[in-house]
């Protein structure tokens, strides 16, 4: 008979790691319903509002967190309700979400990835948020998201327009509502197509980061499959002020037309160094000579002034729209703040609109429930037409607005005038489309 | 023939901002003994006077337009600027059309008030510090500048266009035989790079020609013997700053045209005019302009996508790397002194 080493304790022990054991499947099986990041508890529920708020995005971070703020009071039954009354979706009723009354903390992105991401973290760790959302570029964006798929917290992206966010970058917490490169190429094109002709030779400026990247192959596919010859594509670094050596030798070049695949100040700045150079007086191959800025914004173009005017661009949404819902975003935007709403405004007031929407119809937080909920989501009265929330890629589809610098603005925020409403079905592509390619969505994250 | 030309002429306006920025710096090192971080944040507030009148300028009162709403719904108003009910409405266009060129008279004082009141309310408690102190404090300055800026006028770009009469471009390669279009050369860059001309002038003519100078430049070769002498040299030099400050803050109003200014551009232009200044040689005046102009076209040869497609990236590093070679074939730069910085 040997001797058996039991002892009280030794049982006990025992008895605890093999009871803890037992209890580990029920207790992963009830995080549908509490185990993940940042369950809310009490009364409340924090949302993390990531935006720029100091560096050259920081107007723009200005006029998110402005939409952001409308969003909570309209959660929270405040105001006139705004987009909540166009809203296809009745699942929120102005009481919070789940009853619980929306709360808000804020970060600071400043634009560059390694703030954001701290800002993000500091949010979830500290504050306790339960999704986050917000940003002005597609850097901030993917380095974001991903640390929110790790943490299992729900990401909504704010102003994000490369390819990548949804294409190679994609991950299952994060979903995009914002355009992408791709569709600005084709919505584009058709239009170029029809104001200057299928002959032309383009000459791409472009900024020498991910969205540039993105946005000139977008562009260069989508012209070239019309006609159009691409003669140079040059690469300018983004810290660039002065474009005068990149300008100057385009007209040597043979060019007719150039893309300036910037954003921004890069786009401020070269717009207004093209003007200056007069290629927009020039004739070169028996045309008149072209500019086409691909990705438009209302802010950018006021510091662009009178040299947006009779530019072809596109955008993701604009306050001059006659639908119900835009109408309605920028009724209680202009009344509450005393100007309309940018494109950044609206993207992100509809992102904290689609989340609390999802959480009430999943009846759940958890990060899990909500991507269910929004994954193949078909919605309304947003301001976009009838929109998908593509399960495949997390990826909006909706019209896409292509536009044109205003030649007799009314005010200073009358400067780019709607050309087309290029439907749904033009800058649709298939999940495993060249440009969005690598790269997987995973398994949602519940964290905890 | 027709690129090389292109890009030196591209490289004239640049190395203008630049020569006329590193000029100041060189004049407050070379009197004061300061290595100035604020100076580009100087070139900005400069920018910002020009927006700022512009802005007085366009002061405006709302007059309703009958029939029409805004985007709320409410009656239609347009802005009248005060200029049009004093001048009436083809003067008053132009003076804000000239609004810019007008700067500059509004620009003077101001910058020459905001260097003296730098100098006395801060500079001045750093004289005796390390460099790596003043650094650190004059870096900090700009900072904090920048952000007032931006608090006031905002992160984004603010367009300030020069006078219509200068819009466009004048075709160089016409001129000299070449094909049209090939050489073209905006007429405000061309008024840019003659304005950088007059005022280097006048400051070599100021140190050069008048009595206030020469004490100047004395004191800078020899401040102790000068202060013998019983002339007050710190109250000059003090004049100096403000003076520098005038010729940055002159540099940032006339450059509104080129680029809309923000917050941010004094940064974007700083380090490279630390660059030009060593380059040129620290303390050295014809040196600062000599580099300025050079590294200017440097950069934008570089530029080219016929050089950027033989070596990529050449565009973002080439004034770094003349200025290590410049540095290890002629330590002191192109024009320095001997004794300066050396201690």
């Amino acid at each position: 008979m040997s001797k058996g080493n039991l002892t009280r304790r030794g049982v006990l022990k025992t008895g605890a790691v093999a009871g803890a054991g037992l209890a580990l499947p029920t207790y992963l099986s009830a995080a549908s319903h509490e185990g993940f990041t940042n369950a809310p508890t009490g009364s409340t529920v924090t949302l993390g509002f990531n935006v720029p708020q100091s560096g050259p995005y920081a107007d723009e971070g200005a006029d998110e967190l402005r939409a952001y703020e409308l969003a909570v009071e309209h959660l929270n039954g405040e105001g006139d309700g705004g987009m909540l009354n166009t809203f296809s979706s009745k699942a929120l009723q102005g009481n919070g979400i789940l009853g619980k009354k929306v709360e808000y903390v804020t970060g600071d992105t400043q634009t560059k990835s390694d703030a954001a991401r701290a800002s993000a973290k500091s949010m979830i760790e500290k504050d306790g948020a339960v999704m986050i959302t917000g940003g002005s570029s597609s850097g901030v964006a993917v380095a974001v998201q991903a640390l929110c798929q790790e943490a299992g917290v729900i990401f909504m992206a704010g102003l994000t327009h490369s390819n990548d966010t949804t294409g190679k970058d994609k991950r299952a917490n994060g979903f995009r509502h914002f355009f992408n490169s791709y569709m600005s190429g084709a919505a584009l094109a058709p239009v170029l197509a029809a104001n200057y002709g299928t002959d032309r030779k383009a000459y791409h400026l472009t900024a020498d980061y991910n969205w540039g990247y993105t946005t000139e192959e977008a562009i260069r596919s989508s012209t070239e499959a019309m006609g159009w010859e691409t003669i140079a594509a040059v690469k300018t670094p983004l810290t660039q002020t002065d474009f005068s050596s990149y300008i100057a030798p385009v007209l040597q070049s043979g060019a007719d037309t150039l893309v300036l695949n910037h954003y921004g100040g890069n786009m401020v700045n070269s717009l207004t160094n093209a003007v200056q150079f007069g290629l927009r007086d020039k004739q070169v191959n028996g045309k008149d000579f072209q500019i086409i800025v691909p990705l438009y914004s209302r802010l950018m173009a006021k510091g662009a002034g009178a040299n947006v005017k009779g530019i072809f661009g596109s955008t993701n949404w604009h306050w001059s729209l006659q639908d119900e819902g835009s109408k309605a975003f920028v009724q209680s935007f202009g009344t509450k703040y005393g100007f309309p709403p940018s494109q950044a405004a609206h993207t992100c007031y509809v992102q904290a609109l689609l989340y609390a929407d999802a959480v009430e119809r999943a009846g759940s937080f958890a990060p899990c429930a909500v991507v269910e909920a929004l994954e193949g989501f078909e919605f309304d009265g947003m301001g976009n037409g009838k929109t998908l929330y593509r399960a495949d890629d997390h990826q909006c589809f909706k019209d896409v607005l292509v536009v044109k610098g205003k030649e007799n603005p009314s005010s200073e925020f009358d400067l780019l005038e709607i050309v087309e409403v290029t439907p749904v079905e033009q800058v649709t592509y298939a999940p495993d489309h060249p440009q969005f390619a690598g790269g997987a969505l995973g398994s949602c994250n519940n964290g905890a | 023939m027709d690129a090389i030309i292109l890009q030196i002429l591209n490289g004239l306006d640049k190395g203008s901002a630049y020569a006329l920025i590193a000029l100041g710096l060189t004049l407050i090192f070379g009197t004061l003994g300061v290595v100035n971080f604020a100076h580009g944040a100087l070139f900005m507030i400069g920018a910002f006077c020009a927006v700022t009148l512009s802005r007085l300028l366009s002061l405006s009162h709302e007059v309703a337009i009958p029939g029409q709403t805004d985007f709320l719904g409410n009656p239609a108003t347009r802005d009248v600027p005060y200029v049009f009910d004093i001048f009436g409405e083809t003067v008053g266009a132009s003076i804000i059309d000239w609004a810019v060129p007008l700067s500059i008279l509004f620009a003077i004082p101001i910058m020459i008030l905001v260097g003296v009141v730098m100098e006395r309310g801060l500079i001045k408690h750093f004289y005796k510090r390390p460099h790596a102190d003043q650094i650190l404090v004059t870096f900090g300055l700009a900072i904090v500048l920048q952000e007032i800026i931006k608090y006031y006028y905002g992160a984004n770009p603010i367009p300030t266009p020069a006078p219509a009469a200068f819009t466009g471009s004048f075709d160089f390669g016409a001129v000299i035989g070449f094909d049209p279009n090939t050489i073209i050369y905006p007429y405000w860059r061309l008024v840019y790079f003659a304005f950088a001309a007059v005022i280097i002038g006048a400051v070599f003519a100021f140190l050069q020609f008048t009595t206030f100078g020469m004490v100047v430049r004395a004191g800078m070769a020899d401040r102790e013997t000068v202060g013998l002498l019983g002339i007050n040299i710190d109250k000059r030099f003090t004049i100096m700053f403000g003076l520098a400050a005038a010729v940055a803050g002159l540099a940032g109003v006339m450059y509104t045209p080129i680029n809309s200014p923000n917050y941010h551009m004094g940064m974007d232009f700083l380090v490279l005019s630390f660059v030009v200044v060593v380059v040129g040689g620290m303390g050295s005046l014809p040196g600062a302009v000599l580099a300025g102009f050079l590294l200017g076209i440097l950069e934008s040869f570089a530029s080219m996508r016929e050089v950027i497609d033989i070596i990529p990236g050449i565009n973002q590093v080439i004034i770094y790397l003349v200025a290590i070679v410049i540095l290890l074939t002629r330590p002191r730069g192109l024009m320095g002194r001997k004794g300066v910085m050396e201690d």
